[in-house]
């Protein structure tokens, strides 16, 4: 007769030292640090590891949670699965060969990635894009704004388990302005449409009132969303006080974009850097109170409207002139040796590039200032002590596309 | 916002035995950027986060570069005696520049919209003395950017929580991002070669030739 074996450990305390290092010494951190954070408890934790093909990490992204019953205790994020060290191949190309790999990086909004590039390397050269163009590039901008907040409120509702119905509305939406920057650029997604000192090609026939069009139906589209959506039970209670992030913290981890502001901090680079041409335009920046997953839907929405107001009057006022800088160099560009650091205020967050010359033709160093990846940073302390169930809402109100926190 | 020259001079007052220096930038309109010296980088930036006129509380972006040894050229007129007469030659002095790693930050302060201020740390030289502080203890945002820099230049931060790679896999050798990277002959087969890929192609069954 055998004896009876002893129940299976189900996961021992995580070895100190190796992977999670981190959990051992958070005293270390800048910032405020979660209280819950101290130490593990006594009794058997359970590893699970979230992705990388869970339908909810938005690509391929995974993360190591360790949980006590059902309630996180850590969380390690894991990159790379998506990484083609884009910076080195930028670095091998000519300036103008990175404009079309920048649209791979943020695929949901190419002319953004564009837009950043080419004012970092206009920084480099001193080029002086039209005004024609900087109307065309903040009408872009703006409408890219437009579809990636509605289909970020999409994915999020289907991470609540809103199956379908409210993406496909979000995506019904972008379609129409897909429209729009395939008549415009030739490609619906991978645009490679902004040009050192300008844009590419101007506008053609009758697009600026098709885009009218789009802006003005625009407005029902979010009513009906919201009148389904924002005040329903289900939301509000899988949202609200879910993911807190204070002030102090955001600042201090480098979040930026709705995610900041949805924290209360008024921080714009549309309206702090006051780039390109957006201080002639009238709009407003929403803040959020709490911080919560509930303000950064919040927020969304009502950027969304905002924006849709910067796209009226730029519509209205656009003038008539040439889109190029006639002194830009496209082909064969060799800025002096010098360098410059230029930033967005992309969808996402503060999407830099920093661009350093050493005078030959293709740039010495070339690197991308991702907000997903950076974001991401605060996803342990937004989660702990929440559900796993929550974790997966939390990591969709952040907002990442992986091509992008991976380049 | 006060110039880099008066950040300087502030940071000098402030962290006694810091030694900074000002890298210009050739860029049109560009902020020259400082260069601080890796024993006191933690003091000054610690000064320039909580120094009430600076705050910069906000650590955008940090990065590495490498530079490897190079050769600077420099064409300099010079007045030289030629058979009897005065005249101005061209001599082309050649110097040499030492091989460091460097970490670049771009810091911004939310509470004053001002910046940015560009931060520059060197490492001894690209081998053994790679090291520099890390800055994670002072701005969160730069725990995932430091490792980031760490996995591709190859630049171990000390005081960093949680070194790891974070883009390459755990077992991989070597630094991407360095200039002198050999890529992995990762040779697939080709029925027309030419050109460059002739030239790999050439290069691999040479190699495959001494396995």
């Amino acid at each position: 007769m055998t004896a009876l074996a002893e129940p299976p450990v189900m996961h021992e305390a995580p070895p100190s030292g190796t992977i999670w290092r981190l959990a051992e010494d958070r005293s270390s951190f800048a910032g405020p640090t979660d209280d819950r954070a101290g130490g593990l408890p006594d009794h058997d934790l359970l590893e699970v590891a979230l992705g990388p093909h869970h339908p909810s990490t938005h690509g391929v992204f995974r993360m190591d949670v360790v949980l006590d019953g059902e309630e996180v205790v850590r969380l390690k994020p894991v990159f790379g699965y998506l990484h083609r060290n884009h910076e080195k191949i930028a670095e091998k190309n000519s300036y103008l060969a990175a404009i079309p790999y920048t649209d791979r990086l943020d695929y949901i909004c190419s002319m953004t990635n564009n837009w950043a590039y080419v004012m970092t390397v206009e920084k480099l050269t001193g080029f002086q894009p039209p005004e024609r163009a900087e109307y065309i590039r903040v009408i872009v901008g703006e409408l890219t704004r437009l579809f990636n907040h509605a289909c970020l409120v999409g994915f999020l509702l289907q991470d609540m388990g809103a199956l379908g119905t409210p993406l496909m509305y979000a995506f019904r939406e972008r379609e129409k302005i897909l429209d729009l920057f395939e008549s415009l650029s030739g490609a619906r997604m991978m645009c490679n449409y902004m040009r050192f000192g300008g844009v590419r090609c101007d506008l053609p026939d009758g697009w600026i009132e098709e885009a009218k069009q789009v802006v003005a139906e625009f407005p029902r589209f979010l009513d009906e969303f919201e009148a389904l959506l924002t005040g329903n039970e289900i939301l509000l209670v899988r949202s609200q006080g879910i993911g807190v992030l204070s002030k102090e913290l955001a600042v201090n981890a480098g979040v930026t974009g709705p995610m900041l502001r949805a924290s209360g901090v008024g921080y714009d680079l549309r309206k702090v850097d006051k780039y390109s041409i957006y201080p002639r335009f009238n709009f407003r920046i929403p803040l959020g109170q709490h911080g919560d997953v509930f303000d950064r839907y919040m927020i969304r929405l009502l950027e969304m409207r905002e924006s849709l107001s910067i796209l009226k009057q730029a519509l209205d006022t656009i003038p008539a002139g040439p889109i190029v800088d006639p002194k830009a160099k496209q082909r064969g560009l060799r800025p002096k040796a010098g360098e410059a650091y230029g930033r967005i205020e992309a969808p996402k967050g503060e999407l830099g590039f920093y661009v350093v010359s050493d005078g030959s033709p293709n740039p010495y160093r070339f690197r991308i200032r991702p907000p997903s990846l950076i974001n991401l940073t605060v996803l342990e302390d937004m989660c702990l002590g929440h559900t796993i169930a929550d974790v997966v809402i939390i990591l969709g109100s952040v907002d990442i596309v992986l091509g992008e926190v991976d380049r | 916002m006060q110039t880099p020259e008066q950040i300087k001079s502030l940071i000098e007052q402030n962290v006694p035995g810091a030694q900074i220096e000002l890298v210009p930038n050739g860029s049109p309109g560009g902020p020259a950027s400082i260069l601080i010296d890796s024993d006191h980088a933690l003091a000054a930036t610690t000064f320039l986060r909580d120094a009430e006129e600076l705050a910069f509380d906000f650590a955008s972006n940090a990065t590495g570069i490498d530079w490897p040894e190079r050769v600077i050229k420099e064409k300099n007129k010079v007045k030289k005696m030629v058979d009897g007469v005065e005249k101005e030659v061209e001599e082309i002095t050649e110097k040499k520049t030492p091989a460091f790693l460097e970490t670049v930050y771009h810091l911004y302060s939310m509470s004053l919209s001002t910046g940015p201020l560009v931060l520059r740390l060197r490492t001894g030289d690209r081998g053994q003395n790679n090291h520099l502080p890390s800055l994670t203890p002072v701005w969160r945002s730069c725990e995932f950017q430091e490792r980031e820099i760490f996995d591709l230049f190859g630049i171990v931060f000390d005081g960093h929580p949680d070194l790891r790679r974070i883009l390459m896999w755990d077992g991989f050798k070597d630094h991407p991002m360095r200039k002198d990277y050999v890529e992995p002959d990762d040779y697939e087969y080709e029925p027309t070669p030419h050109d460059d890929v002739l030239e790999k192609a050439q290069r691999h069954y040479a190699q495959e030739a001494t396995v």
